[in-house]
């Protein structure tokens, strides 16, 4: 394993920001981490970078305890949240910074921070003022800054944080395809889900210090690990509820669960899409609160007699107004049962 | 690490500045082993003691209080209005600040003591009365306030008095509920800085106070040199040390909180042409204030020293007269300069070495507690700390007397808290992430702040040690005392030919004090092309 951490734990006054994390990221592998605000995940970088000291545990780097090792003994890259350019030195100053720390020649580095450049799509930015670059230059130039010493680890935080939106989706595609290509291995975090699923090959959730779930972006799709990965990820329709052979007992009545779903008491996603509209009188009765158009498709927020809020995926012509009333039907195939 | 940084400086304040501070109260209150603090009631119980108290403490609110009516209209109008030459209007608005004390008071006899200018013109002489001393110390601390109080009020985003305006507060009234307590740290900081300067006030009151007026700080150097009672004297210091310790807590308490989260905006962009007529009286009032009680005193003193025709003064400079010095007055700029110069040096490693380890985010209660007593000399009797070098290293380790460097160290006691307070809060703006980057792209600690910090932190470095040499320049309470007779310094040298009668003395203390105010006003003209507005308080 490249990089392994074994009960990393660091607190802030009494608080642990990290609990007792066990993470391994191996030679090649993109791990995201992926969590709300205050959840520990920059914390965690800042740990495996060696800038923030543990208070228990081990942060071990191909195979070698760092206990002791200074952030500059490190050999891993990182990539700061607002990018942290230096602002006295032009780009091509910033791309060879960690080069020269390194006492790279300067023909060596006036090679590597040209061909680096090219690499992140700046050809020939080398003489340019860092202040009159723009978000998405930044971005680039502090990518290539942070590649120039070759880091066997390089590690993202908020990679795209700052930038709207249509770009953030081209270069996270750009980033994704550079990292393959390259052979990188990166530890990102993120509070972005899109941007972790189109980033990783592996993604980590993290809750209050604490690793929620680890799996592949499709396997965490598919079935959350409890409530709150799901919430996080964004679906609203998660109950407790009795799970049977073929059903389970919730809120909003008898609903199918697919075949072989663990059983007894758990909890239940109900995606969007597998909650059907039928007319009134058939299945739950519910009322339309509101819709929202999401492109593709219309998100029906229904609000039944006496059970919580259901959010419903609609064809764009089907989709009923503000006001109607409606019946809901359950798809067994887009149900989970969690945990 | 970070003892190791910290130690340098605590070891110089504790040889330099505790050590002989210490040795003169021991002097005055152990007579044969016995510690007598029952003398510090008696020197209390005495009616010119208190009277002194009463009289400094009475002139610096009174100062205080004057310089704020006068000078915050100026913060407002360097802060909010743009006007043609306000960049040299704030220069020529700082100058006084750096002038020593001695050409400030030398200033002000010129102009309104006998044969001065209100004198000539209209009979009218105030160098007998109070107002000499209190307008000398608005001349002098104006600076103190248009900078504090205008350098924030300039960053203030002007669109929080606009989000006000939004949710219906009249322009007045969003002034008072936005910007006002906003600004009012600043105010409180610079106002007790000022009571400060003229609580321990002595060249202006030397100068100025005649027989009748005397502060603190002037009965320290009349019971130690004149009278020779240092017992009283070494009182007098305590309380000046306690009265000093208090308004420094005071002083840290406001700034720490002026540090409480604020909108800050780039300075250049709140300012706004003159608009309406208020604005333009409140921009001519200033003007013409800065004229009449800035200019026209330093005016005068030029104007005085070029009585004489053909620079008789000036050339008489360099004549050996015999009786006041033991060398040609025009020696003393070579003297001075020469020990500012040392004095700059000195102040410089130690106040940066101390600025440094205060500002590492791992630095301890003992570290941040050291940020204050670094304020100290400031305030602690200057007259004291000379008076203390002669009678405290005046033995082998360290018998110093016959050293040249002894006064460079004391005038480099005062510079040092102005270039910790330079460096502090541009090394504190220095993002730690910043730092990290370099750290992580393999720069060891050393290289992290040579790459990083010392790039930032350059014109700082270059200010601090611009006022440095302006304040080692103008020091006149501890040299007066160690500087020898043949190797005075320029405001020394200005004393000693004020405090001897006839035309002639009068006269080269008019041009040598001219002089110093040009040497003065270049390092600060300098420094002014220099300025960020991150540059500290001063």
């Amino acid at each position: 394993m490249l990089l392994s951490l074994q009960g990393a734990t660091v607190r802030f006054g009494g608080r642990a920001v990290l609990d007792a994390v066990d993470l391994e990221v191996a030679e090649h592998e993109i791990v995201c981490v992926l969590g709300p605000s205050g959840s520990g995940k920059s914390t965690l970088l800042r740990a495996v970078a060696g800038l923030q000291p543990l208070d228990s545990g081990r942060v071990s780097l191909d195979g070698r305890d760092q206990a002791g090792v200074p952030a500059h003994r490190r050999g891993v890259g990182l990539m700061f949240q607002d990018h942290q350019l230096f602002p006295q030195r032009d780009v091509g100053g910033n791309v060879a910074f960690g080069l020269r720390m390194r006492g790279t020649s300067k023909a060596r580095r006036a090679d590597r921070v040209q061909e680096l450049l090219a690499l992140v799509g700046l050809p020939g930015a080398g003489p340019r003022a860092v202040a009159a670059l723009s978000g998405g230059e930044q971005q680039r130039v502090a990518l290539a800054r942070a590649l120039a010493p070759s880091p066997r680890l390089l590690m993202l935080d908020e990679p795209l944080g700052q930038l709207d939106r249509s770009l953030r989706e081209r270069l996270v595609v750009e980033l994704k395809e550079l990292f393959g290509r390259l052979g990188t291995t990166v530890l990102a975090v993120t509070h972005d889900q899109s941007e972790a699923f189109a980033l990783a090959d592996r993604v980590v959730v993290m809750r209050d210090g604490r690793i929620a779930q680890s799996g592949t972006p499709l396997a965490v799709w598919q079935r959350p690990a409890d409530a709150f990965v799901a919430r996080f990820l964004g679906f609203e329709n998660v109950a407790e509820a009795m799970v049977g052979a073929e059903a389970a007992d919730t809120p909003w009545g008898k609903v199918p669960v697919p075949e072989g779903a663990p059983q007894g008491s758990r909890t239940v996603l109900v995606r969007p899409a597998g909650v059907r509209l039928v007319p009134v009188g058939e299945g739950l009765a519910c009322t339309v609160t509101a819709r929202t158009f999401k492109g593709t498709h219309v998100l029906v927020h229904l609000q039944p007699d006496d059970a919580p809020r259901l959010e419903a995926a609609c064809a764009l012509r089907a989709a009923p107004e503000v006001g109607d009333e409606v019946g809901v039907e359950f798809d067994a195939a887009e149900i989970a049962v969690l945990g | 690490m970070r003892l190791g940084l910290i130690a340098v400086p605590v070891a110089f304040f504790a040889v330099f500045f505790a050590y002989p501070v210490a040795a003169i109260v021991g002097r005055g209150l152990n007579v044969e082993g016995a510690w007598r603090f029952g003398r510090i009631g008696e020197v209390l119980a005495q009616s010119d003691v208190r009277h002194v108290l009463w009289f400094t403490t009475w002139q610096a609110v009174v100062s205080t209080a004057l310089t704020l009516l006068v000078a915050l209209p100026g913060a407002y109008v360097f802060a909010r209005l743009r006007f043609p030459g306000k960049q040299l209007l704030r220069a020529v608005v700082t100058v006084p600040f750096v002038l020593p004390t001695v050409v400030v008071g030398t200033a002000f006899l010129a102009l309104l003591g006998r044969g001065g200018l209100l004198d000539e013109v209209w009979g009218v002489r105030l160098d007998t009365t109070v107002w000499a001393i209190l307008l000398a110390h608005v001349f002098f601390n104006y600076a103190v306030v248009v900078r504090t109080v205008g350098g924030l009020w300039a960053q203030l985003d002007p669109r929080q008095e606009e989000a006000a305006r939004m949710l219906g507060a009249s322009p007045l009234k969003a002034w008072r509920q936005v910007t006002l307590p906003a600004l009012a740290p600043a105010v409180a900081a610079a106002a007790l800085m000022v009571f400060l300067f003229t609580f321990t006030s002595f060249g202006v009151v030397q100068i100025l106070g005649g027989p009748t007026f005397s502060t603190l700080e002037v009965e320290i150097y009349r019971q130690t040199s004149e009278i020779f009672d240092l017992s009283t004297a070494a009182v007098l210091t305590l309380i000046q040390f306690v009265a000093v310790g208090a308004i420094l807590a005071l002083h840290a308490w406001t700034v720490r909180r002026r540090e409480s989260a604020l909108r800050l905006v780039d300075a250049s962009v709140t300012a706004r042409r003159p608009r309406g007529a208020g604005q333009w009286m409140l921009l001519g009032g200033v003007l013409v204030t800065v004229a009449v009680l800035l200019v026209m005193p330093l005016a005068v003193l030029v104007q005085r020293s070029l009585d004489a025709p053909g620079f008789g003064y000036y050339r008489a400079l360099t004549s050996d007269d015999g009786g006041v010095f033991l060398v040609p007055p025009i020696e003393a700029i070579g003297n001075s300069l020469s020990y500012a110069v040392a004095a700059t040096v000195i102040a410089v490693v130690i106040g940066a070495l101390a600025a440094v380890a205060l500002t590492r985010r791992d630095a301890g209660r003992f570290v941040r507690g050291f940020d204050a007593l670094l304020m100290l000399p400031l305030g602690v009797s200057a007259v004291t700390v000379g008076f203390g070098f002669l009678i405290a290293l005046d033995e082998p380790p360290l018998d110093l007397r016959s050293s040249w460097i002894l006064v460079p160290l004391a005038q480099a006691l005062v510079g040092v808290p102005f270039v910790v307070r330079t460096m502090l809060p541009v090394l504190r703006a220095v993002d730690v992430r910043l730092r990290e980057a370099a750290a992580v792209l393999g720069a060891s600690p050393w290289r992290v702040w040579r790459e990083v910090d010392l790039p930032m932190v350059r014109r700082a470095l270059l200010i601090a040690a611009g006022f440095a040499f302006a304040v080692s320049l103008g020091e006149f309470g501890a040299t007066v005392f160690i500087a020898r007779p043949d190797q005075p310094t320029l405001p020394v040298a200005v004393a000693r030919l004020l405090g001897r009668p006839g035309e002639l003395n009068y006269g080269q203390a008019m041009a040598l004090s001219t002089i110093l105010m040009v040497v003065c006003a270049v390092a600060l003209l300098v420094l002014e092309r220099l300025r960020t507005d991150r540059s500290g308080e001063f």
